[in-house]
């Protein structure tokens, strides 16, 4: 793909992958990531008025279509105010250790056949891995802010986040035991065809455990679903930024561009977590419905037919996410832990071994 | 274990009725008045700031008397008897030059009081309730027709009646008074 382009143009291997990596590793943000935050930020507060029977941003722009922009020019005006007592390295690396994490994950996700940004066998296992560095820029902002609201939302986060990451693991374990591979791409490929190869009605093929299997898949989306939700602190599982709570949770005490990036993570990591939903159980970049492409005898518009199937499939359930945020109050720190502990990881456990089972026969 | 699957039921099952509740409101009409560009329909009979019809006004200060906070101020001048000022529009006739009306509307609390008392109805309430200022000096409202030349001129006016009233009155005071020094003076030299 780009590999082979670059060394087509230089004919060197190293300036082709070190040119071909570079624009590979731009592109999601650049293309994807900064279009779709500003997208979804205006998104999620159209959604909320809306729910709300009122307007939301009207003023710039038809319908307020252009207030994240204005939004963003003005965090980049604002000044970057950094509290004596704060641990000043921590503190300006936690925001950047945030975006970095949830950016990371970007890179194992499949938009389409053609474009991935890094081909790991490992897929699921390294997005869930360097998620997991979220983790410790949230307990790092908490802590280097000396603040006692920053303090308790990043401790909280912390838990949540790491136990909420337990069914989580477990229901991508029981999905990689019936595909056999980590790699989201071959994940996806797999589901090819027509809806019902998603492996939310049970994966490819037409046999008897396709139907056995979807029941527990039913059960194993719905519980990735909340744990992802949890994971990346949205309501109803919001308690680290509780606003009526914690003024702000870990990231009180940012300002400007920091805390911009701490929003930004939030809205890249929402989209990540749907991605991951999405190519596990909906088929991915597949169409559901064939291709236009196919049809046609248009070849090169199957990538890009796959790559908006892919957008679509993850904006909605961003929109799910934020229907949920504007229906649900907040959980109490006992009540997110009992979710957890005692309701999603003995049920994600039972499935686990029930899809076992099913895939021995 | 029966609560166990009793509970998990009963949370997916009310999740899903407020995420009905939810979605059916994001298609109801929303009940936001763009403000500045489309204004709410006020009610008939709603206090907003005052106006005076300057052509009936009479400057009989019943309004400023009635004001609980004396936020109306009336400066009047009589009219000298040559002048006509023409009658209101139900009938009374004006006597005098109404050289100062403001109201201060910073002091204002709306309260109507000032409109009942009015002979002539010439002062009352409309639907303007965008007239905020920068200076609180600003919101004194000069209701007055005519212009400051004119009023001073309606002031010297009277004030020249006035002193020509009173020279008047001098010259024949002092047309009377000699004859009674006079007769006083023929008096005198008897005794």
């Amino acid at each position: 793909m780009m590999y082979d382009f670059f060394v087509d143009l230089f004919g060197n291997t190293v300036i082709a992958g070190i040119a071909s990596g570079i624009l590979m590793s731009l592109l999601p943000l650049f293309l994807f990531i900064l279009p779709y935050a500003l997208l979804a930020v205006l998104a999620e507060r159209k959604v909320s008025a809306h729910m709300q029977d009122r307007l939301g941003p009207m003023r710039i722009g038809w319908h307020g279509w252009n207030q994240t922009i204005a939004d963003i020019i003005k965090l980049i005006q604002k000044e970057d105010i950094v509290a004596s007592d704060t641990d000043k390295p921590l503190f300006n690396f936690a925001p950047v250790l945030v975006f970095a994490g949830s950016y990371a994950a970007f890179a194992a996700i499949p938009f389409s056949s053609y474009y991935i940004g890094s081909e790991v066998d490992l897929g699921i296992f390294y997005i869930i891995a360097v998620t997991g560095l979220v983790v410790a820029g949230i307990l790092m902002a908490g802590w280097a802010s000396n603040n006692k609201y920053s303090l308790l939302g990043s401790m909280r986060s912390v838990a949540q986040i790491v136990s909420y990451e337990i069914p989580t693991m477990l229901v991508v374990l029981s999905l990689v035991m019936v595909s056999e591979t980590m790699s989201l791409h071959t994940l996806s490929e797999m589901q090819t065809g027509y809806f019902w190869n998603w492996y939310i009605f049970g994966g490819p093929g037409f046999s008897l455990t396709k139907f056995l299997l979807i029941p527990s898949m039913l059960i194993g989306f719905i519980i990735i679903y909340i744990s992802t939700l949890a994971e990346v602190n949205r309501v109803p599982f919001d308690i680290p930024e509780a606003e009526s709570e914690l003024v702000a949770g870990y990231h009180t005490e940012y300002s400007g561009m920091k805390f911009a990036m701490f929003f930004l993570a939030e809205y890249a990591n929402m989209y990540a977590v749907s991605a991951i939903v999405a190519a596990l159980f909906f088929g991915g970049y597949q169409s559901p419905v064939g291709y236009l492409g196919n049809l046609l005898g248009v070849e090169w518009l199957i990538p890009i037919e796959q790559f908006l199937w892919f957008a679509a499939k993850g904006l909605f359930f961003v929109f799910v996410q934020m229907w949920l945020r504007w229906t649900l109050p907040r959980l109490r720190v006992d009540q997110l832990m009992a979710v957890s502990w005692k309701y999603l990881i003995p049920i994600a456990f039972v499935n686990l071994i029930v899809i076992g089972f099913i895939t021995l026969i | 274990m029966k609560e166990y699957f009793s509970n998990i039921y009963t949370a997916l099952v009310t999740i899903f009725i407020g995420m009905k509740v939810t979605l059916k409101h994001l298609f109801v009409p929303s009940v936001t008045i763009q403000y500045p560009d489309v204004k709410p329909e006020l009610p008939e009979r709603e206090r907003n700031r005052l106006y005076v019809n300057m052509d009936d006004c009479i400057g009989c200060d019943q309004c400023a008397r009635a004001c609980p906070v004396s936020c109306i101020q009336i400066e009047t001048t009589k009219a000298l008897p040559a002048e006509d000022l023409g009658k209101t529009s139900n009938g009374k006739k004006k006597a005098l030059w109404v050289t100062g009306f403001t109201i201060d509307f910073s002091k204002c609390c709306y309260c109507q009081l000032c409109v009942f008392p009015c002979p002539t109805d010439c002062i009352y309430m409309t639907d303007v309730y965008e007239f905020s200022e920068y200076q609180r000096d600003d919101l004194i409202f000069d209701f007055v027709t005519l212009t400051p030349e004119e009023r001073q001129q309606k002031r010297d006016n009277l004030a020249k009646f006035n002193a020509e009233k009173e020279a008047e009155k001098l010259k024949a005071a002092a047309e009377s008074k000699p004859k009674i020094e006079t007769e006083q003076k023929k008096d005198q030299p008897k005794e």
